[in-house]
């Protein structure tokens, strides 16, 4: 099980989080303005990093707000958490 | 090819089983092929033999980065089925189940399938509806199926715990008799032997580092052995698809995620049939052994590390013991991982890719084993003609963009 420091709550365990995929995927401005790959992109397409993974999750069970972590998607090490509307640490 | 059967056992009973042959050569590469297939694993070896036997396409090499039967060939729970809701899917998984049935003698190999059947139990009033919905749309498309109620599921497992007080009280299954488990190592050893037979070089510990391509087209692959040329590639992995399309400059709609399953002590014979349970998620077989095989979803988070996390594990445990009371002081003694590459509908990708000449077989998720044959057959026929068959039309990589995606989460008869 993951030991995953919440911005706000401290280290819990992970059973405590939901998580939430790839963070800083930005919805297109003008979705009327781009053609269907690049809308297909944006809604289906991942990078699936092997290594460093910036992603979200949510203290579900907890305080029940959203944050970002760094993981390393192979050994399962988080390098850092921070609230969705901050900069990386 | 030295057959196998009853005589040359006996046969070589009498020289104390010293002059066995490897069952396939340890071939080095060459510096070019028509065509390279990426990933040894059951999926991909079963491509090369259609290749070669179908399409009489022998200058084949696969390429193999550890040893074959290393990977989610040999990971799974071997459970074998073609139960699934939508056209799309049946056709290709109940391609898969017949090619099953024949497996053994097509490749003079045991393969050790066994139709047992699969139970898919429903636990509410919803689970019920759509089973008779799943089972009655198999049926149209040729596919053997019966909707079962309490008392026939009771009949099959008698230690299934149906009483009316459950937390999740078993109302009922679909149960596809054909359906079964097979032997996964033998799959993967049996294709590897047929193919090398028939002219295609099996050669492991060759790591694909690049993709080659000139003007828009590939032209051979880097490997840890060196640059091999080639004039189709097709890649059939399962756990680095990303990376192998990073390699090739596109992105795919996937996540890699452990998945996770244990095997227990040996019992005696006592489960003759494959358990699944979608509301509960568990699902359960006895193999021949005696161990109980037992597996269930993914771990929620991205991962490549070939492990997930204990609560998954607790979570499917429980599961078990809501619906097996009689499994509660079972010990387990094996558990691992492997990582499947999910995609956003539940269904894999087979077919062409913004490169050409490059082809993908990929996103199989939890359920890729039941699919060996199948793949590798639709998928030989795409690597041959440069276009996919019938079958795998619907599983293009531009389904992404026009929306006509196959949804399989849930319609297949188990959650994803």
């Amino acid at each position: 099980m993951l030991l995953i420091t919440c911005p706000w709550c401290g280290p819990r365990d992970e059973s405590e989080f939901s998580y939430g995929g790839e963070a800083d995927i930005v919805r297109p401005p003008e979705p009327e303005a781009i053609d269907d790959a690049a809308w297909a992109d944006y809604v289906f397409m991942r990078t699936n990093t092997r290594g460093l993974h910036r992603e979200q999750w949510v203290h579900a069970h907890g305080c029940r707000r959203w944050f970002k972590a760094e993981r390393d998607t192979v050994t399962y090490d988080i390098r850092a958490t921070w609230p969705m509307n901050e900069e990386a640490p | 090819m030295q057959s196998y059967s009853i005589f040359s056992l006996a046969r070589h009973a009498l020289s104390g089983h010293k002059n066995w042959r490897p069952a396939w050569r340890a071939a080095t590469p060459r510096r070019r092929y028509k065509v390279i297939i990426v990933g040894g694993g059951g999926h991909g070896l079963a491509t090369a033999y259609y290749l070669a036997k179908v399409h009489g396409i022998t200058d084949v090499a696969v390429l193999e980065k550890g040893w074959i039967g290393g990977g989610n060939t040999g990971r799974n729970t071997t459970i074998v089925r073609s139960n699934y809701l939508w056209d799309g899917s049946a056709a290709l998984y109940e391609k898969s189940l017949k090619l099953w049935e024949g497996l053994s003698q097509d490749i003079n190999y045991n393969v050790m399938y066994s139709q047992r059947g699969v139970l898919n139990l429903g636990h509410n009033l919803q689970d019920m509806r759509d089973i008779r919905r799943r089972v009655n749309a198999n049926r149209l498309n040729g596919i053997d199926g019966e909707v079962l109620d309490t008392a026939g599921v009771k009949q099959r497992v008698p230690f299934i715990n149906t009483s009316a007080d459950a937390r999740y009280p078993v109302l009922g299954a679909s149960w596809q008799p054909r359906a079964g488990i097979a032997r996964h190592d033998a799959v993967a050893w049996g294709y590897a032997r047929a193919a090398d037979d028939l002219g295609v070089d099996i050669i492991e510990n060759c790591e694909v580092t690049g993709v080659r391509r000139e003007h828009g087209r590939v032209v051979g692959v880097d490997t840890t052995h060196g640059e091999i040329g080639a004039d189709r590639v097709g890649v059939v992995v399962a756990g680095h698809a990303g990376v192998l399309a990073d390699m090739a400059g596109f992105r795919l709609p996937l996540e890699s995620h452990p998945l996770q399953a244990l095997v227990s002590e040996p019992l005696k014979p006592m489960l003759d049939t494959v358990v699944m349970s979608n509301a509960v998620h568990v699902y359960v077989s006895q193999s021949d052994k005696g161990e109980l095989v037992i597996g269930a979803g993914i771990d929620a988070y991205n991962g490549y590390g070939n492990r997930g996390s204990f609560q998954t594990m607790e979570h499917f445990l429980t599961a078990l013991i809501e619906l097996y009371p009689i499994f509660s002081r079972l010990r387990m003694l094996r558990h691992w991982g492997g990582i499947v590459d999910t995609s956003p509908d539940a269904s894999p990708i087979i077919g062409k890719t913004p490169v050409d000449g490059l082809y993908f077989n990929v996103g199989w998720g939890t359920g890729g084993f039941k699919a060996t044959p199948g793949s590798g057959w639709v998928f030989a026929h795409t690597l041959a003609t440069g276009e996919p068959h019938s079958i795998n039309a619907p599983f293009s990589l531009e389904r992404f963009h026009s929306g006509a995606l196959v949804d399989e989460h849930g319609a297949a008869a188990v959650a994803h």
